[in-house]
């Protein structure tokens, strides 16, 4: 188990590292920067702003530059505002992003895995046609329209909730954006739950279980659920690191201070700074995440280990 | 002397019954897989309605009395109104809301097709050399996919779209580009169990190159899970670009998208309702419909459910 997890962990070092050459150079070959903006700057103060920022180097001496810092933890400076680092804007805003995030992905776990068990447990039956339904507007509303709407009837229609903005501490504030951001996680989860309990239940052992006397109750708790979940087990991983970017648009939509805001407005002023900074920090996310999901795997199931 | 023992007219008769009858018919696996997705209701109507929205948003234009960039002065702002001609309410700029939905529906269905063209060239190709060729190439095809799919999908859509400017063509190829990874990992794992078959080995062994192996007997082996990937991707690239749309990145005034429709709609939904329903109801009529039938196609193809 240890020699597997340290070979993962080796082989995820250098997507890691080609991942953030990829976005480097994209970013720096792209046409316009920074500093083009209304006005044209005088010549000196840009030649001594893109000497500050290392852009006046050649592009391969500004790479190894940034990888250097990158590997002593330095994400890099913001290129527009002048003193900011993405190490603020990761303190300012990424505590909120993960905060929503996480409420959403706990409630729409929970929710997901007991209304896919009530589905296949009343297959082809009212209640699974009404959960069916629910999950397919989840899986096919965008997330903006589905805002939209919601803000409409709550907000304005009934009053009942705000429809945007943000006070420290409210609740109230957090229930439509984790709404929208849980509803397709939640009908993911509850499909693939509905799938592999629906298997799990016409499977030999289920037989033997209700053979041998057990109440419909006991089979699900002792013999069923368990095996059903692996398959949501799996999704877990992607469906957080899914959640983590999905948050950036909740946030954008309703006017959230997580880091989906900055990183919009960053990209709209070419602040290469923190648009490249960002992307790395999610895309190390998403590495660690999956990383953990394997583990996991492996841990649950020998065979994977000696593939 | 013919016919003397009578056998050759039992065998003549025997012929001409043959003749008229039907010879018995084979289903090849494509009828098999239409019979059964014609079998399924919600996918046979979801067709229906995709295939008029389709013809409703590039022929509806012409017979709309308003142009989708034409100002009507008199009506600014106003509800539906059938003595005007504008059968769905003009929005704050005077503008019938009706031609407008049409060419945002026209401009939505473009960037899908486009986008999932390029996606499903790129990935079946992609997926398709890196597993005939397999070993050294394909761990190193298959790592690149790997590091592509450790970059933030949003975040690099929008990158794309900031960096390289607001041209529609580019939206197309940037949000084909980065679709097109799942595919190339589908494709991939069928071509391991394709190229196996003997008739690939025929093929090799009377002297055809790898790229026309690829090309004349893998690809079109792939057809099934190409055809209901590419149904289940054109959804998600609608969505893709509504959202960038929405956030103001993607298709520029006077022309428009649903999503863009939706981004001025949704602000004043309160007092201008009919800005938003029209191209909210298209919208999701479309997504709904195109998702039933990947979930029929899928159901149709899919040998694992016979």
């Amino acid at each position: 188990m240890l020699a597997y997890a340290f070979r993962r962990v080796l082989s995820a070092i250098p997507i890691a590292l080609i991942a953030v050459t990829v976005c480097f150079f994209i970013l720096r070959l792209a046409p316009g920067g920074p500093f083009d903006g209304e006005r044209a700057l005088p010549p000196t103060v840009l030649a001594n702003l893109r000497a500050h920022y290392n852009l006046d180097q050649p592009l391969i001496m500004q790479y190894f530059i940034y990888v250097g810092r990158l590997l002593q933890g330095d994400l890099g400076p913001s290129m527009v505002i002048d003193g900011f680092r993405v190490a603020d804007l990761i303190r300012i805003g990424f505590p909120f992003t993960l905060t929503l995030a996480l409420y959403a992905f706990v409630i729409a776990t929970a929710i997901g895995i007991v209304a896919g068990i009530i589905a296949a447990v009343n297959q082809n039956k009212w209640p699974d046609y009404v959960l069916v339904l629910i999950v397919m507007i989840g899986v096919v509303i965008p997330n903006f329209l589905n805002a939209a709407l919601l803000q409409l009837g709550f907000a304005v229609h009934l009053r009942w909730l705000p429809a945007g903005g943000w006070v420290s501490g409210s609740i109230a504030h957090l229930i439509l954006p984790v709404t929208v951001l849980a509803w397709p996680h939640a009908a993911r989860i509850s499909r693939l739950m509905r799938g592999s309990m629906i298997e799990v239940l016409g499977s030999n052992y289920v037989r033997t279980a209700r053979a041998k006397g057990l109440g419909e109750r006991l089979v699900l708790a002792r013999h069923a659920i368990k095996p059903a979940l692996l398959p949501v087990v799996s999704y877990l991983g992607p469906g957080l690191s899914y959640l983590l970017t999905g948050s950036l648009a909740v946030e954008q939509i309703f006017g959230l201070p997580g880091i989906g805001k900055y990183f919009v407005t960053a990209a709209l002023n070419r602040d290469y700074g923190i648009v490249l900074g960002t992307t790395i920090l999610y895309m190390f996310i998403i590495l660690a995440l999956n990383l953990l999901v394997d583990l996991v795997y492996a841990w649950l199931d020998p065979k994977v280990r000696y593939r | 002397m013919p016919g003397l023992t009578g056998k050759d007219q039992v065998l003549t008769d025997y012929a001409n019954k043959l003749a008229v009858l039907d010879a018995p018919k084979g289903r090849s696996l494509t009828q098999d897989a239409l019979r059964r997705l014609s079998k399924n209701k919600a996918a046979v109507v979801s067709i229906g309605i995709v295939v008029l929205i389709i013809l409703v948003a590039f022929i509806g234009p012409y017979f709309v009395p308003w142009g989708y960039s034409e100002v009507d002065w008199t009506s600014i702002r106003k509800p539906p109104d059938f003595d005007k001609g504008h059968y769905l309410g003009t929005d704050q700029n005077g503008r019938d809301m009706l031609a407008r939905v049409l060419q945002g529906t026209q401009m939505s269905l473009i960037v899908a097709a486009v986008a999932t063209v390029v996606s499903v060239t790129i990935g079946v190709v992609y997926g398709a050399v890196s597993g005939y060729f397999g070993g050294r190439v394909d761990s190193l095809m298959m790592r690149f996919v790997d590091v592509m799919y450790a970059l933030p999908y949003i975040l690099f859509v929008i990158i794309l779209v900031v960096m390289f400017g607001r041209n529609p063509v580019l939206l197309f190829v940037g949000i084909g580009a980065i679709e097109w990874l799942t595919m190339a990992r589908i494709v991939r794992g069928q071509t391991l169990s394709i190229k196996e078959k003997e008739f690939i080995e025929a093929a090799r062994a009377s002297g055809a190159k790898p790229f026309a192996i690829i090309m004349r007997h893998i690809v079109p082996n792939l057809s099934g899970p190409v055809v209901i990937y590419a149904t289940l991707t054109i959804p998600e690239i609608i969505i893709a670009e509504s959202f960038l749309s929405y956030l103001g990145l993607g298709v520029q005034e006077p022309q428009t998208s649903l999503g863009t429709l939706i981004s001025a709609g949704a602000p004043v939904a309160e007092v201008l309702p009919w800005m938003l329903l029209g191209p909210a109801a298209v919208l999701v009529t479309l997504l709904l419909c195109l998702t039933y039938i990947g979930d029929g196609l899928r159901d149709a193809l899919d040998p694992k459910d016979r």
